[in-house]
């Protein structure tokens, strides 16, 4: 599943982004910005930005917003399966992208998710709360996909926050070469670091991947003393049974250095984004953990002796 | 909370306002039969006495803090004198569904048959209205601006300092030294002055008079009392009303009884608008209380009952009943008293201290409708302080609002205040600047930004009438660019705020000459020592204010203008016009378009923005440093109170996409729903306009509870207030309440009545408002999920 091209230099100064999400508290300290990259090498069936696996932008169409007006469809360049109102067939693959359609729609039922970016540009955008991360010890994180994925703009854009003195984060999934996530690591502030399943057949049947570079990554990391806090998305049905809790806390407790631990629970908002990209709401079929489950983890987590918290920060 | 606290909470909260003919009566009789024997000034002082000395009095069981202004708790008094309810008017108050007032129909009877007659072409509001031009009466009839002062009196102010350090007695010195400075032939006025001042000694005489029958009717009620506690209490009771507001308060129970006195003085001699408040509450009652717990008079759980119990005093006074248009513009039962928190001391030091926090409880505690209360943050207060009325803010009463004291100070500074006498002023009303103690900072009417363009649009002729209600601006569909609309737009604000200001004259003029206040003229400097009444200049400062509302609105419709008739190729102005006429009927695909693809206000797109701003230049250089007639200065605040659903009712479709009748953005916040980019960008699009030139503007924010949960959600409020106010802002307030209980309490108002909402300036019963602002208050962008 791991497509070695997505690591490749993505020429530095540009970057495809398909969110920018400001006033954003649970991916970092303080109030920051939060930058989604395009791509990622994984495609976990819980994921919750799904429209951000492909490294190419992706459409999202919103029935509930369509007025069936056929303006897409007038204004898409394709005329055999183009774009159409919610409900009417057309052919995902033949699509180019472009963007008329979405120019065209009145009611911003369609929406590319996915646009380029040059650096400069972005931190125009990073820029415009810099005031609320001054009063609050917040910044921008990145995230995506995975930011990696993009790993040469991340570097210009991390190179550049520096050089303004902006706080960054950046939230990764651990699979990528082990000398670019350290040189992300010496360009960041705080690695948010997910950590889905200590069993690596678990691991790819459900992410795509195997979990061994993403644990040796992690202890790297630490032993690089890098300000991490380890990330465990609780997916019940994957992840929460007490042998992988377990393990989980046993990998943490022995690393070179202890980092606060956030359990976040599996929430359902990707259901809306996978209907709008048109995919099987059933791919998974996912609830939300009941606090009681939630809690327990923690409680188990911590006999590790780690800091551990429910929700994004600690 | 103690159990007596819990009593009075209680009856307050099951008490219903009604209509208390008992004030009408006695100042009918007094001016039936004394009119034209003394001075205009005089008259009022005595009719005023004649009111404190022969009211009912009442003290209710559990009390501390003594004193109503009608003859039982929530009767509210009618002021004829300024305008006088038909019988018609008492029944729709009893009868209608929201904000009723019960009166029964004897007094109804009562009123017709010795209030009405007496009145009739004598109450301020008959007189002005006649001498009001024709185009005041177009222009009010048509929406295009409200007034305050027709069925209620110049008022919007708030106590300092003195208040808490002098008694009565000691204004009185003051007032005799002041007649005896006068001197006729140096001084023309000298005679009217020493009225003037006659006046004042009076009330301060009826004042006096006023408690010390309380103090006789605590007296008797302590006789009378068989259980030991209730009559020691009593027998304080009349210790305290014989001391104040005669003398200065000595304690911190006297203090807070010689304010009420105070409070109900100002509010039974006119139904002045915002009743009175304390102003800064804590920095008045810290060194009584300081001295309380260190003699060992007080401790802290008695100072809480007891500013509890004022609470439960502020509660049991509603609104005075307003008739018409008035009762749409704020329909609500809060009178706006204000209670300032924190904030700085006259020299500039951080006035927090254990009084602020103590009132923070006590507003958690008791979270009654009245009195609002707000903190004033400055930059030199403890994040501790700010975060500590954010737990309040958390739980959902919609208050305290969060103003920014320094910029508040700045504002004041820049009207050419003092800066100590900003530092000692703050925000009343809803979100109004001013100098406490020193200032009549008056609110004469809202002004529908919006209905400008909308007349713009037409030529000058209203498109609800078919009349040519502004003048001819050109036919839209001629200009060639958007600089024309705009210039058009222009002309019609200045066409109608002249047309308002020469109205606003004629009512400063009535005030002065026959509704005075020597009361609340004894409170506010320089009144005695100039020998002015508050409603003739007396002040320190004069200010008039008009408030603009529908700011987001109109961006977005000028926006929609901009964007797509002008540098887009559709629509044409033509077929906008016709499209706005027909109320988008049939054209929902282009409604969507122009509400989806158009830039708009709140989310720090300058595109949008900058019409905003440009919008705020032109409305601030039309209105602003024009002179009054009371020696002072033309200002604006950007504030709607619920008036934006009433300019919202006179007004078509617009080119924003709203349609007919739907209420108007409100205060400074963007349209409902147009802010798509969270709340950092509505704060950033709203710090685009220059606070600092206003006297208030209000900007609303709705959090769902889930979102503050935590450390998390107090740090990022802490870090978002600290934000926006580090922009210069004015005030920010948030409502937290999720959508869905507030469609549960439309849906079963008996189960949610304890439901408050943050409104506009203040907070009220969401059951109590009406279902267009309910509907409003649930569209409103809620901030979820970010």
């Amino acid at each position: 599943m791991t497509t070695p091209a997505l690591f490749a230099e993505s020429g530095g100064s540009t970057g495809t982004v398909f969110n920018l999400q400001r006033c954003s508290v649970h991916d970092g300290p303080g109030i920051r910005t939060t930058v989604f990259l395009k791509g990622c090498p994984l495609a976990c069936t819980w994921c919750h930005n799904p429209e951000g696996i492909e490294t190419a932008p992706v459409l999202m169409l919103s029935a509930d917003r369509c007025l069936s007006c056929r303006m897409c469809a007038e204004a898409c360049p394709i005329d055999d399966g183009g774009a159409a109102p919610a409900g009417e067939p057309w052919e995902r693959s033949r699509c180019t992208r472009c963007g008329s359609c979405v120019e065209a729609c009145p009611a911003d039922a369609r929406e590319l998710a996915g646009r380029e970016y040059r650096v400069a540009e972005l931190l125009e955008a990073i820029e415009r709360d810099r005031v609320f991360y001054d009063t609050s010890d917040g910044g921008v994180t990145f995230s995506g996909g995975e930011p990696l994925a993009q790993a040469g703009f991340l570097v210009d854009c991390l190179r550049e926050c520096r050089r303004r003195g902006l706080h960054t984060a950046v939230d990764t999934c651990g699979l990528a070469p082990r000398e670019t996530l350290l040189e992300i690591a010496e360009l960041t502030d705080l690695v948010l670091y997910d950590l889905k399943h200590m069993d690596p057949d678990r691991h790819r049947a459900e992410t795509g991947a195997d979990n061994r570079i993403i644990l040796d990554n992690l202890r790297a990391l630490s032993a690089r003393g890098t300000e991490l806090w380890i990330r465990v998305p609780l997916i019940p049905g994957f992840n929460d049974d007490p042998e992988n809790i377990d393990a989980t806390g046993a990998f943490l407790e022995v690393l070179p250095r202890r980092h606060p631990v956030c359990v976040l629970p599996y929430h359902g908002i990707a259901e809306g984004k996978r209907s709008r990209l048109e995919e099987d709401a059933a791919r998974c079929e996912l609830r939300t953990p009941a606090v009681e489950l939630v809690d327990e983890v923690a409680r188990q987590l911590a006999i590790h002796d780690l800091e551990v918290s429910v929700g994004a920060s600690p | 909370m103690r159990e007596r606290v819990k009593r009075l909470r209680q009856r307050s909260l099951e008490a219903h306002p009604s209509v208390s003919i008992e004030r009408a009566l006695l100042l009918t009789e007094f001016y039936r039969e004394n009119i034209g024997t003394y001075p205009q000034v005089v008259l009022r002082a005595r009719a005023y006495h004649h009111l404190c000395a022969n009211k009912t009095i009442s003290i209710g069981d559990d009390e501390l803090i003594v004193g109503e202004r009608g003859h039982e708790p929530k009767a509210t008094p009618t002021y004829p004198e300024i305008t006088c309810h038909s019988a018609e008017d008492l029944r729709i108050l009893n009868s209608r569904p929201m904000t009723s007032y019960t009166i029964s129909e004897e007094d109804i009877e009562r009123y017709e048959r010795d209030v009405i007659p007496f009145w009739n072409g004598r109450s301020l509001r008959d007189r002005v209205f006649d001498q009001l031009p024709e185009e005041w009466h177009r222009a009010f009839s048509a929406g295009v601006f409200t007034e305050f002062m027709e069925q209620r009196a110049p008022g919007h102010t708030v106590g300092d300092g003195k208040i808490f350090e002098k008694g009565m007695l000691d204004f009185k010195a003051e007032i005799a030294v002041a007649i005896a400075g006068l001197d006729i032939a140096t001084d023309f006025e000298a005679l009217a002055k020493r009225d003037q001042l006659e006046a004042m000694g009076i009330v301060a005489d009826a004042a006096i008079l006023f408690a010390e029958r309380h103090a006789e009717a605590a007296e008797e009620l302590a006789v009378a009392e068989s259980d030991p506690a209730r009559r020691e209490e009593l027998e304080r009771i009349a210790e305290v009303c014989r001391h104040v507001p005669a003398n200065a308060p000595r304690d911190f129970w006297e203090a807070l009884q010689s304010y009420w006195f105070v409070h109900l003085g100002v509010i039974t001699e006119l139904n002045g608008w915002d009743a009175y408040n304390p102003g800064h509450l804590d920095q008045h009652l810290a060194p009584f209380y300081e001295k309380g717990l260190n003699d060992g008079g007080l401790d802290r759980e008695t100072a809480k009952e007891l500013l509890e119990c004022l609470w439960v005093k502020f509660n049991n006074h509603p609104a005075p009943p307003k008739v018409g248009v008035t009762a749409e513009e704020s329909g609500t039962y809060t009178d706006f008293a204000n209670i300032n928190i924190g904030g700085v001391r006259t020299d500039g030091t951080d006035a927090v201290n254990e009084v602020s926090y103590l009132l923070l409880e006590v507003i958690d505690e008791m979270h009654l409708l009245q009195p609002s209360n707000n903190i004033q943050l400055s930059r030199k207060n403890p994040d501790e302080f700010l975060k500590a009325a954010l737990e309040v803010v958390r739980k959902g009463y919609g208050f305290p609002s969060i103003f920014n004291s320094d910029a508040v100070v700045e504002e004041m500074v820049r009207q050419g205040k003092t800066v100590e006498d900003a530092r000692e002023g703050g925000t009343s009303g809803c979100v109004e600047t001013g100098a406490f103690g020193k200032e009549a900072f008056i609110l004469t009417g809202y002004f529908n930004l919006p209905k400008m363009l909308e007349l713009a649009l037409h030529d000058g002729v209203d498109p609800r009438t078919g009349e040519q209600l502004g003048p001819r601006t050109g036919d839209p569909i001629g200009f060639a660019t958007f600089g024309e609309v705009f210039e058009a737009w222009r002309t019609q604000v200045r066409h109608f705020v002249d047309i308002k200001y020469r109205g606003n004259h004629i009512f400063e003029r009535m005030f002065a000459d026959w509704a005075q206040a020597p009361f609340l003229s004894i409170l506010t400097d320089d009144c005695i020592s100039s020998g002015r009444d508050y409603n003739a200049g007396g002040a320190r400062y004069n200010t008039s204010y008009i408030q603009g509302v529908g700011i987001g609105s109109l961006t977005d419709s000028f926006s929609v203008i901009k964007h797509h008739v002008f540098d887009g190729d559709s629509p044409t102005m033509e077929e906008l016009i016709e499209t706005i006429d027909s109320d988008f009927k049939g054209r929902e695909t282009l409604r969507q378009r122009l509400i989806n693809k158009t830039p708009r206000y709140g989310n720090d797109d300058d595109r949008a923005d900058d019409i905003m701003v440009r919008c705020f230049e032109a409305y601030h250089e039309i209105v602003e440093g024009r002179p009054n007639l009371r020696g002072g200065e033309y200002h604006i605040n950007m504030l709607p109170t619920t008036c934006h659903v009433y300019f919202g009712a006179v007004m078509g479709a617009m080119p924003d996409g709203r349609l007919a009748g739907v209420p108007l953005s409100e205060g400074i916040s963007p349209v409902q729903g147009a802010d798509r980019q969270g709340p950092t960008a509505v704060f950033k699009s709203a710090a685009k306009m220059d606070h600092l030139k206003t006297g208030g503007t209000l900007l609303n924010m709705k959090f769902t509870p889930k979102l503050l949960e935590g450390s998390t959600g107090i740090d990022m409020l802490t870090g978002l207030v600290r934000g926006y106010f580090g922009l210069d802002s004015h005030h920010v307030q948030f409502n937290v309440v999720t959508a869905e209980t507030l469609r549960e309490a439309q849906a079963d108002p008996s189960a949610h009545r304890d439901l408050i909402v943050r409104v506009a300036g203040y907070s009220d019963y969401f059951c109590d408002i009406s279902r267009e602002l309910q509907d409003e208050i649930i569209e409103r962008t809620e901030h979820e999920g970010f």
